[in-house]
């Protein structure tokens, strides 16, 4: 233990947790704050303060109240609101590791949605163009998905590589270009539904779908192969030599490359997993719940980003953030069903744990905590020029 | 002091190897060559000899109404294909060096008009319309890119041009729509984006934020509120949402001018913004002192603090001023061009700008270059819906952004941030 006492490390333990814990809380006063103000009852109640204070303060605290009430009613409170929280979180944990796995090789991945779509593509198309048996057919679905996820990534890795294009840029028009070409896939026979005329594919077959636990219950085995990702790739990271290389790349790549690692050949791989990643979870998504392709970005990529800093790129703290919005995603749909607060208040919190996680300095600021370890700044990359 | 000036002069140019360079050009001609032979195979003998295309130049009411551009298909691209060839064999042999962004600029040209006659060949085509849609489509993303521009300039990566663009479009629109007149909410959206300028510049520069993700969190925070506040707030007061478009508005006399006139003085005032803000910044931020301040802060902070600037405030000053062009361009999507705020509908605009930035090598000019390539990708697909060609529109649409890749990645030479972009300065 080299001198690290027990103690120590359960203080570094809760430090971390600290500032992730009081940047949700904060989010949460913050949204309760948004909800109050969009309210036409609770706005009327206030304009009338000076002349009844306590109904101010009340209707304010029961419109919050109820909106949260119900937000976490529909994601905890009963068998089937679980089952639709880890049915959110699965894609959550893929994504989240994506952007975690590049991130520890110093590179920012925002082609999550790119990736998530090629990997969406390939698995849609392997799951309803052949016809074999299940043991084949479900594995070569779901590979189909990491290898198209893998390239899309790839490209930007070795873009990077070889001629330092940003990823940053990269990414980004990687995933317009992949929204583009799964619209024309969409136009085209090979995938189009033959029966409808809206850009919607053919079903995967009944034998590339992935089992659900429960026939009653949305929620499907894709949840355990994110978890085992979740500690593949920690045991990469934290206990390979290919990981040690990956984050020596990450803290230093000049240091690096003096000590003899193949940078470049670093970013490639670490962007063919990270993509690869991401591809497992658009293959997850169309195999496990979808079953068919659709257009549009899942957004999921900038939820990725949010996910790995919440989860500080570790990724067992990717899987407890996923499991959190999944938690607020599951209960936002119940949450405007019910109160009619619109589900978009989830992306606002969201947008605000960030901030707070990314910014200790607030955090510590607001609550008075003094700096120690694991309450240091988060530092993600360092601009173009890198 | 001069030495600062003398690096950012030189941007664009990095010490590569000389080999890296050699087989750059070599790429580069070869890219040339292959365009050349697109052309005569798939433009030129792809239509029936004898077939002409005929291009429109009215639009509008014009006093002189000129005759239509009548152009024989296979001819043109021959002749095209044929300058195409001739510059990829000089640029194999020999070289262009510096000319090489002008001249991979004439080749891009020499394609587009090739595209165009063989997408004409036996039918007509609005020209004029088209180049002033692709104007019109080209000013969000180059005022976004002038956003961009000023903030890395002084060393602040911009990634929120979307976030902001987004919220100044949903602020434009209410306050537009309560006050019953669109240049208050035209002012209400650069305030707005100025506001998110200032959240940028206090996160990156005062709480050390790392810029992209500050960046980040301006643009999914601008997307759940406005979306949010439009589900809530819009849904139910239709009349907030109404704001009206901005007048458009004729020069005299420039106006009437054949083909430039409706192209580029009969417009909004978004348009006249955008032609009046690129040679001003370009001015600014090259020739005074000002200008100089904000490169020195973005390209060598130490030594801008050193001879006395005060790097932080030059930050934050270009920062909020970057904010509020972005503002202006954000305002353009609904008192501009559509007349009411839908959500999202900047949908990802901010970050072709982001891209027409790097493309455009961080310069003014270079930003409207690259903004009106993807302006003229954009009109080109809603056009050529018209004339059916055998290519899917998707294609086009991906069209800006491969090329985008493309630059990125070298073939036509490499952009280069500011030194100090996205490092924060800490007086020492």
């Amino acid at each position: 233990m080299n001198g690290t006492t027990l103690a120590d490390q359960g203080r570094r333990i809760a430090n971390g947790a600290l500032v992730p814990l009081l940047a949700l809380f904060s989010a949460l006063v913050v949204g309760g704050v948004v909800i109050i103000v969009s309210d036409a009852d609770a706005l009327r109640a206030w304009s009338s303060f000076a002349a009844n204070p306590g109904n101010a303060v009340s209707s304010s605290w029961e419109v919050v109240r109820d909106a949260y009430v119900a937000l976490f009613d529909s994601s905890l409170g009963s068998g089937r609101a679980v089952s639709e929280t880890l049915l959110e979180a699965t894609p959550l944990i893929l994504t989240g590791l994506s952007v975690t796995f590049a991130f520890r090789a110093g590179l920012f991945n925002i082609g999550g949605d790119g990736q998530f779509l090629a990997g969406a593509m390939a698995s849609v198309y392997v799951g309803f163009s052949l016809d074999i048996p299940a043991v084949v057919h479900l594995p070569l679905a779901l590979v189909a998905g990491v290898v198209a996820g893998a390239l899309w990534g790839g490209i930007a890795g070795v873009l990077k590589a070889r001629t330092g294009a940003h990823e940053v840029i990269t990414t980004i028009m990687l995933n317009f270009v992949a929204l583009r070409l799964v619209d024309y896939a969409l136009s085209t026979e090979v995938f189009r539904r033959p029966d409808r005329s809206d850009p919607i594919s053919k079903n995967v077959l009944g034998s590339a779908q992935l089992p659900r636990f429960d026939s009653d219950l949305r929620v499907h085995t894709g949840l355990l192969i994110a978890l085992a990702a979740a500690y593949g790739i920690w045991w990469l990271l934290f206990r390979s030599t290919v990981g040690f290389g990956v984050r020596a790349v990450g803290a230093s790549p000049s240091a690096a490359r003096y000590a003899g690692i193949a940078v470049g050949g670093t970013w490639i791989l670490s962007m063919l997993i990270a993509g690869g990643l991401a591809g497992l979870a658009g293959a997850t998504t169309v195999l496990g719940v979808r079953y068919r392709l659709t257009g549009g970005f899942s957004n999921l990529g900038f939820d990725a980003i949010a996910l790995a800093l919440l989860g500080r790129s570790h990724p067992a703290g990717v899987v407890g953030a996923a499991l959190l919005f999944g938690v607020l995603r599951a209960g936002a749909t119940g949450m405007q069903a019910q109160t009619s607060t619109p589900v978009d208040i989830i992306v606002v919190i969201q947008a605000l744990v960030i901030a707070f996680v990314a910014a200790p300095a607030l955090i510590r600021a607001i609550y008075r905590i003094k700096a120690g370890r694991g309450t240091g700044p988060v530092a993600f990359s360092s601009g173009w020029g890198s | 002091m001069a030495t600062v000036t003398g690096a950012t002069r030189g941007a664009g140019l990095l010490t590569t190897s000389e080999a890296t360079e050699r087989r750059r050009a070599r790429v580069v001609g070869t890219v040339f060559l292959a365009a050349a032979g697109v052309i005569a195979v798939v433009f030129g003998l792809g239509v029936d000899g004898g077939v002409d295309s005929t291009f429109g130049l009215n639009v509008g009411q014009t006093t002189v109404d000129l005759p239509d551009l009548v152009l024989p298909s296979r001819l043109t691209a021959s002749l095209l294909a044929l300058v195409c060839a001739a510059i990829g064999g000089v640029q194999l042999a020999r070289g262009f060096d510096r000319a090489l962004p002008a001249v991979a600029a004439v080749v891009a040209l020499c394609f587009v008009v090739a595209f165009l006659t063989w997408a004409a060949a036996d039918g007509s085509f609005n020209l004029t319309g088209m180049l002033q849609s692709t104007v019109l489509r080209a000013t969000p993303i180059t005022l976004g890119a002038l956003s961009g521009v000023l903030c890395e300039r002084s060393g602040v990566v911009n990634i929120a041009i979307e976030g902001m663009m987004l919220s100044a479009a949903f602020t434009g629109a209410l306050v537009a729509s309560a006050a019953g007149d669109q240049l208050v909410g035209v002012a209400g959206a650069v305030a707005i984006g100025g506001l998110l300028g200032l959240v940028l510049a206090l996160l990156s520069i005062r709480y050390r934020v790392d810029q992209i993700i500050g960046g980040t969190v301006i643009n999914i925070f601008a997307l759940g509120l406005t979306s949010f506040l439009s589900a809530k707030v819009f849904s139910d007061y239709q009349e907030l949402n109404s704001p009206g478009v901005v007048r458009v508005l004729r020069v005299p006399l420039l106006s009437e001018i054949p083909v430039l006139g409706p192209i580029l003085f009969v417009n909004n005032l978004f348009v006249f913004a955008m032609l009046v803000l690129v040679p001003l910044l370009t001015v600014a931020l090259f020739r005074t002192r000002w200008g100089l301040r904000v490169r020195a802060v973005g390209e060598h902070p130490r030594a801008a603090d050193t001879v006395g600037i005060d790097v932080l405030r030059v930050r934050y000053r270009t920062v909020v001023l970057g904010g509020m062009v972005a503002g202006l361009a954000g305002a353009f999507f609904t008192l501009g061009s559509v007349g009411r705020f839908d959500e999202n509908m900047t949908a990802g605009r901010g970050f072709i700008a982001l891209a027409a930035l790097i493309f455009g090598r961080w310069h003014p000019v270079g930003a409207l270059a690259a903004a009106l390539v993807f302006g003229f990708a954009e009109s080109l697909q809603s056009k050529l819906a018209i004339l059916s060609t055998p290519i899917p529109s998707e294609f086009l649409l991906m069209a800006p952004y491969l090329v985008t890749l493309l630059v990125v990645a070298g073939v036509v030479g490499r952009s280069r941030a500011p030194a100090a972009d996205g490092q924060p300065y800490e007086k020492g």
